[in-house]
């Protein structure tokens, strides 16, 4: 299994170079340099997005002819280079329309069983307000389950991303109890989405998914190549999640851009559960200056999601 | 021919040579436990771990309480025959085997049931190929591979005299591949003043490295929860706590051995109520020590609660009340009533406290594994009620008494294979009889 992806690992590297073309495409995160290549295959879409060659020329190019290959499993651990990424969620915006859950299972195939990125109904104290609480992974600087790993199967790369290399994972569980935030979830049998996914599988995409081995949300580095933001963040109608650089210094929801540490000390953006010690790469913005009332997440929620929210301190005090 | 009939074998020879009726029964039955629980296996292996009560909130039940189980008895096989040898306790001969098979049987069974919550057994060998010293995994595999080799080691010396023993004495009835096996298992060993020797300066040693070895076990298995972050396993005192609670366990279970063997081969000459009370004795005062710890535990965490550690005292009192009660209170205060007050100090109490303390460690263990995963620091959020609660199902209640099957069925075995009390031993205690006991 190793030497067939190095080979195919050379083999799309061999391609890579014959087409001689280095391309970056700064798009939404106004971001830098992303490698990519031209695949001749693909229809045109009359979107022209300006490329780089390896001779440091500018050129345009249909942004329907732009297509990057998943990156194979060693390359997946070295990160994107000069990068260091981080998420900002805004809890005053958040009325669990649920579109980022939706978004990133149907992104990385992943059954309805399976979340990468949940939503809570949180009330820290009986007296304190009640607010929604999108959760995704918080990629930690300080990583337990990195730490646990026997195998090294899930690692912390140069741009902060945690991943998990589910060719390598041995499905022990021991990540799982080790992330204090309940964040990575387990394939308990073979589920028929992961046979949507047709290309070969990369850590990057985490999917195809594999049965007995445990998975969560990547932040997306597949979409972050081609200069989008990840599925949680552009499918978001109230634009309550910020994806973006630190060392750019700057977060976007796909229509508002901001600077990252001017938007987290002007509004008193915190990491949850800091005392933990585990540094997380995702900040929050405190539920303030609401948009919405928090009865507005219930709206039309499937009965069974509905029943989730039904023990919580909140749903019982307003029990009608 | 007089030395013959003095040889202690002459007694025990039967068991190694006749299986009764009721034995072939017995194997039967455990045979039929294991094939169900075979079955079991394969249904998990085929459609998946689906078919277990375990979900993403509670990601290890069962299995990883009988791997603790297992393993705590496995170390304290280890720890009370080691320091009995160490000590030369002159009551010890006529139990120090089942202690020893103890140690041994339910070290090959316990890694067992952790492999049973591994997603990928396929992939299991990238644990060697790939481990990483950073996990505390790696840990667990290099320590209990390490205590393998070290308790089999420690057996097999103190089987020397008695396989030599089986192999001079002509009378045995049994068919030659196993007068074979003895003699080449035996390695020559004759009984000279050297070999004796160098024999009890070798068992002294792996006596000493065993006992070193069991704690060191013990506490790395205490690690793998106490290094995470959950609340209730975050705890400094895991490790002491762990090695107290195995070697509890085990006491309970070599009293339990030492009743069954004292039934079926009619052993009332060796092992006595002296021994039930000694071993009694041994179980009471880590009963206290174990109530300690985990009264310290619990008053530590309830005392200056944190939120999570106050939601899982409220977890501990409210939907495990019961089995908190008769492990941690029954548990403990049984065996200091029984064994402490010479009244109640009799074969069968002390085995029937036994019992009790067998099933309420097994049930620590639950609550340590299960009640913790149910409360993590974010509530768990979910409409399905297999992820709110854990509940064990059929395949995973099969495997654990497939578990326990294969613990009877080898310790079975092994009692057919040598005797179970050490024959070697007798001979040299008659001369030193007045002396010792």
């Amino acid at each position: 299994m190793e030497e067939e992806l190095n080979q195919n690992q050379k083999n799309s590297r061999r391609q890579f170079l014959k087409k001689g073309l280095i391309a970056g495409a700064g798009v939404a995160v106004g971001s830098g340099l992303i490698t990519a290549y031209v695949d001749a295959t693909a229809s045109e879409t009359g979107e022209k997005v300006k490329v780089l060659t390896t001779d440091g020329e500018i050129m345009e190019v249909d942004r329907g002819l732009l297509k990057l290959p998943r990156v194979s499993r060693q390359e997946s651990h070295k990160g994107i280079p000069g990068r260091k990424f981080v998420m900002v969620i805004d809890l005053g915006k958040c009325k669990n329309a649920r579109k980022c859950v939706e978004a990133c299972q149907k992104g990385h195939h992943l059954p309805k069983s399976q979340e990468f990125m949940k939503v809570y109904l949180l009330q820290d104290s009986e007296k304190t307000a009640p607010y929604w609480f999108p959760k995704p992974c918080f990629h930690c600087d300080n990583p337990l389950c990195v730490s646990v790993c026997p195998v090294g199967a899930t690692y912390k790369r140069s741009d902060g991303i945690v991943l998990i290399d589910n060719e390598r994972c041995i499905g022990c569980k021991f990540c799982m109890t080790g992330c204090p935030y309940s964040t990575r979830v387990f394939a308990w049998k073979h589920y028929p989405e992961f046979d949507e996914d047709k290309e070969p599988y990369s850590p990057e995409a985490s999917s195809p998914g594999k049965e007995g081995t445990v998975s969560k949300c990547d932040f997306c580095p597949d979409l972050i190549r081609v200069g989008k933001i990840p599925y949680c963040a552009s499918a978001c109608p109230m634009g309550v999640i910020y994806f973006g650089d630190v060392d750019e210094d700057t977060v976007t929801n796909g229509t508002e851009t901001f600077q990252f540490s001017k938007l987290i000390h002007d509004r008193a953006g915190f990491r949850y559960l800091e005392t933990l010690g585990t540094r997380p790469c995702v900040y929050y913005l405190p539920p303030v200056d609401r948009q919405f009332e928090v009865d507005r997440g219930f709206g039309d929620l499937e009965e069974s999601v509905k029943e989730r929210y039904k023990d919580t301190p909140y749903s019982k005090k307003n029990k009608p | 021919m007089e030395l013959e009939q003095k040889n202690p074998l002459r007694e025990f020879a039967p068991q190694l040579e006749r299986t009764s009726i009721q034995g072939y029964v017995w194997i039967i039955f455990l045979l039929m436990v294991i094939g169900v629980g075979f079955y079991a296996f394969l249904q998990q292996v085929i459609d998946g771990h689906e078919v277990t009560g375990m979900r993403d909130n509670v990601v290890w039940g069962v299995y990883i309480v009988n791997f603790i189980f297992f393993m705590g008895i496995s170390y304290a096989g280890a720890l009370i025959s080691g320091t009995l040898h160490l000590f030369k306790t002159p009551w010890r001969k006529p139990i120090i085997r089942m202690a020893e098979f103890i140690t041994i049987i339910a070290l090959l069974i316990g890694p067992c049931f952790i492999l049973l919550c591994i997603g990928r057994l396929d992939k299991l060998y990238y644990l060697v190929l790939f481990g990483r010293i950073q996990s505390p995994i790696t840990w667990d595999v290099i320590a209990i591979s390490t205590d393998i080799f070290g308790c089999f080691i420690f057996l097999y010396l103190s089987l020397l005299r008695d396989l030599a023993t089986l192999r001079d004495y002509e009378l045995l009835q049994l068919p030659k591949w196993r007068k074979k096996l003895y003699k080449m298992l035996a390695l020559g060993y004759t009984g000279t003043p050297e070999q004796q020797q160098r024999l009890n300066r070798a068992s002294d040693i792996m006596a000493a490295m065993v006992i070193a070895i069991a704690i060191i076990v013990y506490s790395v298995l205490a690690w793998i929860f106490s290094v995470t972050l959950q609340p209730g396993w975050h705890s400094t005192i895991f490790g002491p706590y762990f090695v107290i609670a195995a070697v509890y366990s085990g006491s309970a279970v070599l009293i339990l051995c030492m009743w069954v063997f004292r039934k079926i081969y009619h052993l009332e000459e060796y092992i006595t109520k002296k021994h039930f009370v000694a071993v009694g004795v041994i179980m009471l005062v880590l009963a206290a020590f174990f109530g300690y710890f985990t009264f310290s535990d619990y008053l530590t965490k309830w005392y200056g609660s944190e939120k999570n550690d106050e939601l899982l005292i409220q977890l501990l009192f409210k939907e495990f009340y019961w089995p908190f009660i008769i492990s941690n209170y029954l548990g403990v205060l049984l065996p200091l009533v029984v064994v402490g007050i010479a009244k109640f100090r009799t074969i069968t109490n002390i085995t029937l406290t036994a019992v009790v303390v067998v099933i309420a460690l097994w049930l620590n263990r639950y609550l340590i594994v299960v009640p913790t995963l149910e409360s993590p620091y974010l509530p768990i959020q979910d409409s399905r009620p297999e992820w709110l609660n854990y509940s064990a199902t059929w395949v995973e209640w099969s495997l654990t008494a497939t578990g326990v099957a294969v613990f009877c069925l080898l310790f079975t075995v092994a009692s057919k294979f040598v005797t179970i009390v050490p024959v070697s031993g007798l001979i040299k205690e008659e001369k030193k009889e007045d002396v010792l006991l």
